[in-house]
């Protein structure tokens, strides 16, 4: 089964909407609870990079028995070099970002670390697409 | 071993109940619905953290308490009284003139909860070593807490500090205390006096312990009104009050709100009221806050201060416990403050540590989601699809016309068979215009939730 949730560039108070629809989602369905903790954290890391980066982006979750797949695709700057923010700690959050608490680099590793398959996609001045594979 | 789910401290007095709807509205795990005009608790969703008693226009909400008479019973009548009972009386009753009416109420031994705080205290900053790396760790001081965790947010219950709260560990320590002084252990009743529905329910059936070494329960509210009455009509101050203990500072504000997170090592937060514990740890899960050290979750506004059966503002009850910690040791003989019963032995803390540590852990609670719509996660799937497909056609008014708390409750209703789609007004009026449901049918339906009385009238 599908849903899909709009995700809004810039605004932080909404931040973490997408994440926990989704989160609600999946204890219905009695998913394992370790894997909802580690799926809602990188879910949600990648919600905020897109309200951090991004000007919009949809989030498409497609749930099956065999596994959860998310896909977060947005309109934004791009990532030019995915190598790199893949490596902890690099950050290209604005200062203001951060003064927020969010962009201290991490977000990447972190996802990753937290689903079983990650694939990133970017064109500069287009978007980036996150998709990320859990098995259940 | 499966003992019935929980035992409820709440309950609903069907005959004084008038489907109002003021309790479903309020209630934080949306367990309770109206049918045949009468609210209907839901047993595995109730954590009893008491709003609905409190909102209750009609006092229809009862907490279960023990008959007082059962003190009786015993020989030795210990009663276990908070910090909080204190500070229920106004600043010119001396907290000896207020044990010496308990004494006259029947008690032989008074022994304060917070003794045990001390050892409890030591123990977490132990516990909290030992887990450095579950983070943050949750207090499971508050029994309405614990339970929220297990229903509402299963994947935090590893977070909480698997450990007694100060009240099981007193009385553990009074009992083994008053069995070393020569009593019958069958003749020491143990009685606490609960500021809130919730330790009632953790009295009844304990998470994580066998069974509670508390004999019975007495209402906060029903011992203030007594005592209180005999201080005002002048018959008080007729009892001994034996020599008393005093409690530390940090004992005495335990109970309320940051009592426990000032002492956590690292960062902690305090948060109170149930709503705002259930905003935030919905936050929680989401990121993943490993910089936060320690939690202390409690359910009612101003912590235990803000107890459904406490009767004074919660304001002035923290101001008085306040005031009182801050008191220096010489003022003691004065204020009376804190107890420590018979012989003048040295109570807890301390002869009984060993004792106690050996056994303050309880065993492993278990998550109890009341989320998932079924075990098996392909029927789980079929049935999210209709309450995906059913909440298309629902109003989003959140009206609970239906008796369910909100539409989303309602979907989840109808397809877990407690609910038909045309309880809902709006649907009713959609099939009302395309014939397929008569309007005598639409007031038959409605009788069933709301009962004959609200659709009987002369208007």
């Amino acid at each position: 089964m599908q849903f899909e949730y709009e995700i809004e560039g810039g605004n932080f108070s909404r931040a973490g909407y997408a994440s926990s629809e989704v989160k609600k989602k999946l204890r219905q369905l009695n998913v394992d609870l370790k894997i909802i903790k580690r799926v809602v954290v990188a879910l949600y890391e990648a919600e905020v990079n897109v309200v951090a980066h991004a000007w919009s982006g949809i989030m498409r979750v497609d749930i099956d028995r065999g596994r959860i797949s998310l896909e977060i695709d947005d309109e934004g700057p791009g990532i030019p070099d995915i190598d790199k923010a893949m490596e902890e700690g690099f950050s290209t959050a604005s200062p203001e970002v951060r003064e927020m608490g969010f962009g201290a680099g991490m977000g990447l590793p972190n996802i990753k670390k937290n689903v079983d398959k990650l694939n990133i996609t970017s064109e500069v001045g287009k978007g980036t697409k996150v998709v990320m594979v859990t098995y259940l | 071993m499966k003992k019935p789910d929980f035992h409820h401290a709440l309950k609903i007095d069907k005959d004084v109940c008038i489907g109002c709807t003021h309790c479903m509205n309020i209630c934080p795990t949306e367990a309770i619905r109206v049918r045949n005009g009468k609210a209907v608790l839901i047993d595995n969703r109730c954590v009893d953290c008491g709003f609905c008693y409190r909102v209750c226009p009609v006092n229809a909400i009862i907490v279960e308490q023990d008959d007082f008479n059962r003190i009786f019973e015993y020989k030795v009548r210990v009663a276990l009284v908070p910090a909080v009972l204190t500070g229920q009386f106004p600043e010119n009753i001396s907290l000896k003139q207020v044990h010496s009416e308990l004494l006259a109420l029947g008690f032989t031994h008074i022994h304060e909860v917070e003794q045990g705080v001390e050892l409890l205290y030591e123990e977490m900053m132990r516990y909290m070593e030992e887990k450095v790396g579950t983070r943050p760790l949750i207090s499971a001081f508050c029994p309405a807490i614990v339970r929220l965790i297990q229903v509402k947010f299963p994947a935090l219950v590893e977070n909480l500090i698997h450990l007694k709260p100060p009240l099981d560990i007193s009385a553990l320590g009074v009992r083994e205390q008053l069995v070393e002084e020569g009593y019958d252990i069958n003749d020491i009743g143990i009685f606490y006096i609960t500021p809130c529905a919730a330790k009632i329910a953790a009295v009844k059936s304990p998470v994580g312990q066998q069974d509670s070494p508390i004999t019975g329960v007495i209402n906060m509210n029903f011992i203030f009104n007594k005592a209180y009455t005999r201080i005002r009509q002048e018959k008080g101050d007729s009892c001994i009050v034996p020599e008393m203990r005093k409690l530390t500072p940090r004992s005495l504000v335990w109970s309320l709100t940051g009592g426990e997170s000032v002492h956590a090592p690292g960062r902690s937060l305090a948060i109170d009221e149930i709503h705002n514990v259930i905003n935030f740890l919905e936050q929680l899960e989401n990121e993943d806050l490993k910089d936060i050290d320690f939690l202390e979750l409690r359910a009612c506004d101003e912590s235990c201060a803000g107890g459904v059966l406490t009767t004074a503002n919660r304001f002035f009850t923290v101001e008085r416990l306040r005031k009182l910690a801050e008191q220096p040791d010489n003022d003691v003989s004065d204020t009376g403050n804190a107890i420590s019963a018979g012989s003048g032995k040295p109570a807890l803390p301390g002869r009984h540590d060993d004792f106690l540590k050996k056994r303050i852990a309880v065993s492993p609670i278990e998550p109890r989601s009341m989320l998932k719509l079924d075990d098996d996660m392909s029927e789980a799937m079929r049935k999210l699809k209709r309450v995906e497909e059913i909440t298309k056609c629902l109003p989003d008014v959140d009206c609970a016309a239906c008796g369910s708390p909100n539409c989303q409750a309602f979907a989840e209703d109808i397809v877990q068979g407690y609910a038909k789609i045309n309880q809902c007004v709006f649907v009713q009026r959609i099939f009302e215009s395309r014939g397929i449901l008569s309007c005598e049918e639409s007031l038959r339906i409605m009788k069933e939730v709301w009962g004959d009385g609200k659709l009987d009238k002369n208007c």
